[in-house]
């Protein structure tokens, strides 16, 4: 079972970042739960959202809250700042950040892998959302896709018709460019 | 054989509706419902579905909607939560003694106050006594078929129904369902055929003023038609895993054969007692789980039948305040009648929709073993407490300031 929390504000589009997420995967076969952590919906308040990936050989699926994820998407680096994103991440976990900044520069501990993509620049490159409000979801899917190899780039593109169908070539041109441009950091513990 | 969506429990009860081919619908909107009935009304308006949606002012209004256009003859359909659902109550008695068999989901919320929108059966089990048939949907998929289940026995006998599912847990977690083919859903569930509808060119008298001679016939027909209830829901239950693959029935038990400790729930938080379950049997500890699906008509013979002589936890997620768990005091009440010695035990827990975890059963369990009188209610979880009976002699103080209680 892999168990991912993605962190973000309102309007970022984060609770349709695991619902792709969630989707990509069940395209691959595998069961899945996505669900988001309902509390006050505004623009720019923090959102959570989650995904659980079943392994193949799971037989029982549970239903309570994840609290030790194994991997975490943040879709807006402040976030980082309180530390909130980084709790009960499993260590070895992919922090998969929006940042123009290189890894080992985001004050993540040494027991996380780090991956950081230009989420944002992406975004407004191909015309989602605005400079000030860039809609960055689909971005760090493909950012996630290429740093994890939970989910292909193919499954996470597919999932992106399906779930964004309106801005579908924008998203997915977004999602290839931060496959194709996300920096890795080495694990450092 | 039906397509594989991820969808969320909401939905697919929406799709359950669809599939029944429900032909007016009318709900008010109220979280965390409202995306059921959100996503129906797009239907309605794409063409997608050819039904009345009908908008209106209350969940009361709601219910008197439905019940309309039932005696009208055709195939209703509403959705509701906690306070929703309270609000419909007048009308909830309504629809049986018209004999309306209108359908109904319920995404179980805790009352307020303290303002919550969070999963707690209190809501739903608060309407026991008003005679509709009652089911516990588990997991998206039942939150879809339990629709049609119901409809095809709510038709037969011209009772309501109301399915519940968990707020959140499932009426906004996403996952794997198979949305039957419309062709088989046809084949399983044939159009209402109601034995009366309003008709102007035929005029009748509907729900009037009787007296003393007549009333008490009247609802002992509704207490029948609750009683066949109970044989239908089986067959149907069976039908539906020959038409649509997935067998249904009023109860679920799990790894029960040789049990020695059980556990009862009901809802979404069962998933996490059958995973506790096989932990547990991984432990040498011969644990069993009977989940009940049907709450109304309750199972009686089958509670009986699987739960005597073992030793029970029920685990309930509501409470009748000043008695038990509102499970606990129905399987106690159905061990009274004729079965063997049966130790139960009643847990409450997830109150407000505090996460239930498969840690949580697994404590539960430790503390069921531990004890050797059966004991009435035991709260789970209480921030502070360990697992126990509620303390009798505490005084009602003032509240100490928040950051004193805050840990």
């Amino acid at each position: 079972m892999i168990e991912l929390r993605i962190h973000g504000r309102g309007g970022q589009g984060a609770v349709v970042a695991s619902k792709a997420l969630a989707q990509a995967a069940f395209q691959q076969g595998h069961y899945v739960q996505s669900y988001p952590d309902y509390g006050v919906e505004r623009r720019g308040a923090p959102v959570v959202a989650f995904a659980r990936i079943a392994e193949p050989d799971d037989r029982y699926f549970v239903r309570q809250d994840i609290r030790e994820p194994d991997h975490i998407l943040v879709l807006d680096p402040t976030l980082l700042e309180s530390g909130a994103p980084l709790q009960g991440l499993q260590d070895g976990g992919w922090v998969v950040v929006n940042s123009p900044d290189e890894p080992g520069t985001l004050g993540v501990p040494p027991q996380y892998r780090v991956a950081a993509v230009d989420a944002s620049a992406i975004a407004v490159r191909h015309g989602l959302g605005t400079a000030a409000q860039p809609v960055v979801n689909t971005a760090i899917l493909g950012a996630f896709a290429r740093a994890t190899g939970v989910v292909t780039l193919d499954e996470v593109l597919a999932a992106i018709e399906h779930e964004v169908p309106a801005r579908a070539a924008d998203n997915i041109a977004a999602a290839t460019e931060a496959y194709e441009t996300v920096r890795m950091g080495a694990l450092r513990a | 054989m039906g397509e594989r969506h991820l969808l969320t429990g909401n939905h697919a009860a929406s799709y359950g509706a669809k599939l029944s081919r429900a032909e007016v619908i009318s709900a008010y909107p109220i979280t965390p419902q409202t995306t059921i009935v959100e996503l129906l009304s797009e239907m309605v308006a794409s063409g997608e579905l050819d039904a009345r949606y009908i908008t209106v002012e209350s969940e009361h209004s709601a219910m008197a909607a439905v019940i309309g256009a039932s005696a009208a003859g055709c195939r209703t359909y509403t959705a509701t939560s906690g306070q929703g659902l309270a609000l419909m109550h007048e009308m909830l008695h309504w629809a049986v003694g018209a004999r309306t068999p209108v359908v109904l989901t319920n995404v179980t919320r805790a009352m307020a106050p303290g303002w919550s929108i969070w999963s707690e059966q209190t809501d739903f089990l608060s309407q026991r006594d008003v005679g509709w048939m009652m089911l516990f949907a588990e997991t998206v998929q039942e939150a879809q078929d339990f629709v049609v289940w119901m409809y095809r026995v709510a038709e037969q006998v011209f009772l309501p129904g109301m399915v519940a599912m968990d707020a959140f847990i499932l009426s906004h977690t996403s996952e794997p369902l198979i949305v039957h083919d419309q062709a088989a859903v046809d084949a399983y569930l044939p159009p209402f055929d109601p034995l009366y509808t309003l008709d102007p060119a035929e005029p009748r008298a509907y729900g009037g003023l009787v007296n003393r001679d007549h009333y008490f016939e009247i609802r002992y027909k509704a207490f029948e038609a609750m009683e066949r209830a109970g044989r239908l829901l089986v067959e149907a239950g069976e039908e539906f895993g020959e038409a649509l693959g997935h067998r249904y029935g009023p109860v679920d038990p799990f790894m029960m054969d040789d049990a020695e400790i059980v556990f009862v729930s009901a809802g979404a938080m069962t998933s996490n007692v059958r995973y506790a379950v096989t932990l547990l049997r991984e432990r040498g500890i011969k644990a069993g789980l009977l989940r009940l699906v049907a709450f109304r008509p309750f199972p009686f013979e089958e509670v009986r039948r699987l739960l005597e002589g073992r030793k029970v936890a029920v685990l309930d997620r509501n409470m009748s305040s000043g008695h038990s768990g509102i499970f606990a005091e129905e399987i106690r009440s159905a061990l009274s009648m004729g079965a063997a010695p049966t130790e139960v035990y009643g847990y409450v827990l997830g109150i407000g929709g505090r996460d239930i975890r498969v840690e949580t059963v697994l404590d539960v369990a430790d503390d069921l073993m531990s004890r050797d009188e059966p004991a009435r209610t035991l709260y789970v979880g209480v921030k502070g407490l360990p697992i126990g009976p509620a303390r009798a002699d505490r005084e009602i103080a003032r509240l100490a300031p928040l950051e004193e209680v805050s840990p």
